[in-house]
Order: structure tokens, then C-alpha cells, then sequence
């Protein structure tokens, strides 16, 4: 049974992706729960993957048993434990959020068992790009979970989402395209797709151009998918239309898998040592595109009105830190770059998921109706406000951990002009949440305005009017492990020191 | 010259997969897009096709039962990999359609502009 983990954690979900519609006919709630037990044992497995990992060390599960250059290996070190760990719980968090959440954001009940097969597909997806260690296999469900999310952001419930879905349907199809052509020039130069034997059998062509090709092949088409600055048109209006729990998921999830490839596509199957053969600096291109996502992210999302796109252009900004610390290139900035993929997940999570509550109780999402919803919301709003700081990097919180790293792997690879950038950046995000947070709890709400000037503006206390449990506790839990990871950051930090060691060994 | 003319399938690739995203980019017609989509898709079934392909060689089938001298034969991964990438590209297209069809339902309209400004009328 142990033996078969790998294997499990994708089959699990993919069966029951095709049993939830069947089951739904009965009732929707059925589905629902197939998919939360499904993500928690998904779950589940990520830990148990984690401890075997532990162990024994890197595990290589061979598909039906046709031995790896020749047949699929799935392999799992310390970066796939972890990344599998936290899209695993995020898809968790989700599934438990989303009942009540597809209440409002997706009212026929007849599309809801449709709306978990897709979910679940995309949750299979996500989990098979990390556990599989063959590059094409990555392509393929790649496309399982790209088009899963298609379909889950067209679920939106404005018209815009139609034309939000489509737009990223056509960049992520080029960009995955982009992905398998460089995947054909790899096997055209080597003979084969395992990425432990690409290793191996790569530095031999690192001078040829095919392999160059191949490199920026991959590369464009991963970062249309992790929408780097400037590939990131979709994202704002994907995450901005689709419904809360999609948008939420996806940030927490889509994206860090996006960069897990990134990474073992970099460091895996290219290694450091090809970048001193390429004909021009990729570390300085990749550091000026991180450098100026950070701020157009951060400047974007200032100008914003509608809160769940002023989250969505934050992600663009995160995304920058993301790429800052794999483009440093030591293991300091590798472990910024690991610990701020978790920090992201809980926080933007977060965010998203108290967006979702107010949406559920108001209806509304725009920064200026959330005046005086900390009264209202207290839960909701409290966690909205830790996300907020952990987002900002205050200390204690698990956003200071990465943002202290990289600042950390900046200095040490003698580029202290990073560290200004991160500082500024982190100062527009306190700046961008501090408009929320002034309207959410100092503001009174619409309404009430008139109290605040008579003598007795204690008559009547605002009655306490949350999102039901099954949404905050989800949303609270997720807040809180950013404090709690921030505390006690020692198991993430010595997770990804592990694995950042190995990936630049 | 004559080298470079004698990899003519490698041409052809080259002028789809710039054709396809050409069509991709500056085209206004939802459909038309998802037609310069496909010829991009098709472009890379082809470079995987042709890559598998050697001087001389027949299909990839054992003769005799595997006994006896066996035939140059050619690599059959690449268009095994290439069926997957078919499915891939129907699949996609097909949700593509479905997208098209509901935006003509609530625009009543397939035209990138006039969508565009629908939307900034709205907002």
C-alpha cells in the first residue's frame, strides 16, 4: 500500500472525478462530500509521502512497473513532498469552503455535481505535475488541469467570466504548446523524456543551440502559465470574474505548481551550470522581469477598485518574489523562493476566501462596500486582516520569513540593490491593504454614519453577522497557519533547505 | 541551400506554428482565433511526427514474432506521444467552441472589439 502512494494520489482523485456527477444526480451535497474526503486522503498521502521521504529519501515509483527511462516514473523528493502538501491542504480548504460559497456563486443546482468533477479534475492535474517525473507527462496534465481551470473560471457568474476563461484558454493553450515544442527538442537531442535521465544526458549538447531552443521554448510557455510579468494578461480577469473558491484554489494552487515546474525544469533537468553556455545572462532577464512584476504587480493592484482584481494583481507582484529567489541561484534565495510559495498559498488563500464570505453575506465585492464590516464579520474580517499583515511582511508572520531570505540571498549573491525594491514593494502592499482595512474596521458602515455624531452612539450594537462556520473556519484556519508558520517557521524552513540543497547540489 | 531546402518538413513547421499564432494574435473573430490555435497545435504534431521518421524505415511492427532479421523500422514513441497531444487539442478546442457559443448567448456577438466594448459599457 505504501508502496503505491505515488500511483494513489492521482488515481484516487481521477476516479472519483468520474463517479461525483454519477452520485450528484441524487443529491448535490453527495459530491461535495466525495470531494472533500477525496482531497483530505489526497492530503493525507502528501504527509505520508513527506515522512517516507524522510526516511528513505527520494522515492521513485515506476508506472506499472516498466523500469524509468523507458516507462512513466513517478518520483517524489523533498520539493514534490512539500509542494504536494500544500496544494493538497489548499484543495483541502477549498472543498470544505466551497458549499455554502456555490450557494450564491453558482446558484443551479443541477451545474454543482459539475462544478466538483471539474474541481476534482483540476486538483488531479495540479498533483500529477509535481509527483511525475517524466517531462511530457507533465505536459499532459498540465493540459488536465488547464483545462479544468478553464472551465472552472467560466463558472463565474458575471459574462465577463466567459471572456476572462477564454482569453487565458488561448494564452495557456500557446503557452503549453510553447511547453511541448521544447519538450521535442529535448528528445530530439536525447532520446528521452525522464527528467533524472535528462540530467544526466543533457551536459553533453549544453553548447548546441537545439538546447537553447528547447530552454526557451519551456521557459516562455511556463511563464505564460505562472503569468510572469509580462505574460499575465489573463490572470486579473480570470481570478477577478471567476467564483471566490476558484479564485482562492487557484491562486493558492495553480501558480505554485507553475513555478514547481519552473523550477525542476531549471534546476532538474537544466542544471546552473548550462546558464554560463547560453549566449546571453538568463539570470539578469529573469531578475529584471521578477524586479518589474513586483512593482507593476504592487502599482496595478493600488489602482483597483474591485478587491478580488486588486488581489489578483497582487498575485502578479508575488509572483515576482517567486521568480526573485529561483533567479538568485543559491540556496538561500531557493529557500526564500519555497518558503514564499507556502506563504502565498496560506495568504492569497486566505484573502480570497474572506472575499468569498463577504461576497456571501453582502453580495458585493468592491473595496468601498466593506466599510464597516468588522463589526459585522468579525471572523472573517480578523483573518482577512492576518493574511493582510502576512502579506505586507510584518514579523511574526510567515511573510516576513520569505521576504527576509530573499533579502538574506540578495545580499549574498552581492545584488543589494534588491533589497530597496523588496522594501518599496512591501510598502505598496501595506499601502493597497491599508485602504481595505481603514474601510473595514475604522469606517462605519453605509447607513450608521448618523449615530456616530449623537451623543448615545453605543444605543444599539452592531449585530454580529457572519459567514456560516463551514466558511470560516476554513478561512481562519488558513490565516492562522500563516501566524503559526511565521512563529514556528522552523519545519517549512528546514523542508525547503532540504530541498533547495538538492536542487543546487 | 540544397540542405537547408531538403529539410522541407522542418519549413513547414516553422510556417504553421508563425501562421497559427499570427492567426492567434491578430485576428478579431473568436472562431478564427481558435482556428489559428488549432494550425499552431497541428505544427508541433508534425515536428514530433517527422522527427520520428528514418531514412527507409517502415511502421513499427515485429515480424515473425520478433524471430529472423527485423526491418528498419521508426521510432513509434514520438507518434504515440503525438495521439495524446491530438486529444489534448480536441479537447481544447472543444472547450474553446463551448466558450464561443456562450459568449454569442450573452453578447451576441463573436467580434473581440465589440465584446471589449460591450464589457467597458457595463463596467
Amino acid at each position: 500500500m505504501i508502496k503505491h502512494l505515488p500511483a494513489l494520489l492521482i488515481v484516487i482523485p481521477l476516479l472519483v472525478a468520474i463517479i461525483t456527477p454519477i452520485i450528484g444526480r441524487l443529491h448535490w451535497v453527495l459530491s461535495w462530500y466525495a470531494v472533500t474526503i477525496t482531497t483530505f486522503i489526497s492530503f493525507v498521502i502528501s504527509l505520508l509521502l513527506l515522512q517516507t521521504v524522510s526516511v528513505q529519501g527520494r522515492i521513485s515509483y515506476w508506472m506499472s512497473g516498466w523500469e524509468p527511462p523507458f516507462g512513466i516514473e513517478y518520483s517524489v523528493d523533498y520539493l514534490n513532498a512539500y509542494v504536494l502538501i500544500i496544494v493538497s491542504f489548499m484543495a483541502f480548504a477549498g472543498a470544505i469552503y466551497s458549499r455554502k460559497n456555490i450557494d450564491v456563486e453558482i446558484e443551479d443546482e443541477t451545474r454543482k455535481p459539475l462544478f466538483y468533477t471539474i474541481y476534482l479534475l483540476f486538483v488531479t492535474g495540479l498533483l500529477g505535475m509535481v509527483v511525475t517525473g517524466d517531462i511530457f507527462n507533465i505536459y499532459v496534465l498540465l493540459e488536465i488541469a488547464s483545462l479544468a481551470g478553464y472551465a472552472l473560471i467560466a463558472l463565474g457568474k458575471k459574462r465577463q467570466a466567459l471572456v476572462a476563461a477564454y482569453n487565458y484558454l488561448v494564452m495557456g493553450t500557446v503557452g503549453a504548446t510553447f511547453f511541448l515544442l521544447g519538450v521535442g527538442y529535448l528528445y530530439l537531442m536525447t532520446g528521452t523524456l525522464n527528467i533524472a535521465d535528462l540530467a544526466v544526458r543533457l551536459p553533453e549538447f549544453y553548447e548546441t543551440k537545439a538546447i537553447f531552443t528547447a530552454f526557451a521554448f519551456i521557459v516562455v510557455g511556463l511563464s505564460i502559465k505562472l503569468a510572469i510579468f509580462p505574460l499575465h494578461f489573463w490572470l486579473p480577469n480570470s481570478y477577478g470574474y471567476a467564483p471566490s473558491v476558484v479564485s482562492a484554489v487557484m491562486a493558492a494552487t495553480g501558480a505554485k505548481v507553475a513555478a514547481y515546474v519552473l523550477i525542476r525544469v531549471m534546476y532538474s533537468v537544466f542544471t546552473p551550470a548550462f546558464f554560463t553556455h547560453t549566449p546571453f545572462n538568463i539570470q539578469y532577464i529573469f531578475l529584471l522581469l521578477a524586479v518589474a512584476a513586483i512593482l507593476v504587480g504592487s502599482i496595478m493592484a493600488l489602482a483597483q477598485t474591485d478587491i478580488k482584481k486588486m488581489l489578483a494583481y497582487s498575485s502578479v507582484g508575488q509572483i515576482g518574489y517567486i521568480v526573485l529567489g529561483i533567479a538568485l541561484m543559491n540556496v538561500t534565495g531557493m529557500m526564500g523562493s519555497l518558503i514564499h510559495l507556502l506563504n502565498h498559498a496560506l495568504m492569497k488563500g486566505a484573502l480570497f476566501f474572506a472575499v468569498g464570505a463577504v461576497v456571501y453575506r453582502t453580495g458585493l465585492c468592491s473595496i468601498e462596500n466593506l466599510r464597516g464590516l468588522g463589526k459585522k464579520m468579525p471572523w472573517t474580517m480578523a483573518a482577512f486582516t492576518i493574511a493582510a499583515l502576512s502579506m505586507t511582511g510584518i514579523p511574526l508572520t510567515v511573510g516576513f520569513i520569505s521576504k527576509w531570505y530573499l533579502a538574506v540571498a540578495s545580499i549574498e549573491s552581492g545584488m543589494w540593490w534588491l533589497v530597496p525594491i523588496i522594501l518599496l514593494s512591501s510598502i505598496l502592499t501595506a499601502v493597497y491593504f491599508w485602504r481595505i482595512l481603514d474601510n473595514v474596521w475604522l469606517k462605519p458602515a453605509p447607513g450608521e454614519e448618523s449615530h456616530e455624531h449623537g451623543h448615545d452612539s453605543h444605543q444599539k450594537p452592531v449585530k454580529s453577522n457572519d459567514a456560516p462556520l463551514s466558511m470560516v473556519i476554513p478561512t481562519f484556519t488558513v490565516a492562522v497557519l500563516c501566524l503559526v508558520f511565521g512563529l514556528f517557521a522552523y519545519a517549512p524552513v528546514s523542508i525547503a533547505e532540504k530541498a533547495a540543497l538538492i536542487l543546487l547540489k | 541551400m540544397i540542405e537547408l531546402l531538403a529539410k522541407y518538413n522542418y519549413w513547414i513547421v516553422i510556417i504553421l506554428l508563425t501562421t497559427g499564432l499570427y492567426g492567434v494574435m491578430a485576428r478579431k473573430n473568436l472562431i478564427k482565433k481558435i482556428i489559428g490555435l488549432n494550425v499552431f497545435q497541428t505544427a508541433v504534431l508534425l515536428f514530433y511526427v517527422s522527427m520520428s521518421k528514418i531514412e527507409g524505415g517502415t511502421a513499427p511492427i515485429l515480424l515473425n514474432h520478433g524471430h529472423g532479421p527485423q526491418p528498419v523500422f521508426d521510432n513509434p514513441l514520438p507518434q504515440v506521444l503525438m495521439l495524446t497531444a491530438i486529444v489534448v487539442g480536441i479537447s481544447t478546442t472543444a472547450v474553446a467552441l463551448t466558450f464561443v457559443t456562450r459568449i454569442y448567448r450573452e453578447y451576441g456577438t463573436i467580434e473581440e472589439d465589440q465584446i471589449l466594448e460591450l464589457n467597458k459599457q457595463n463596467d
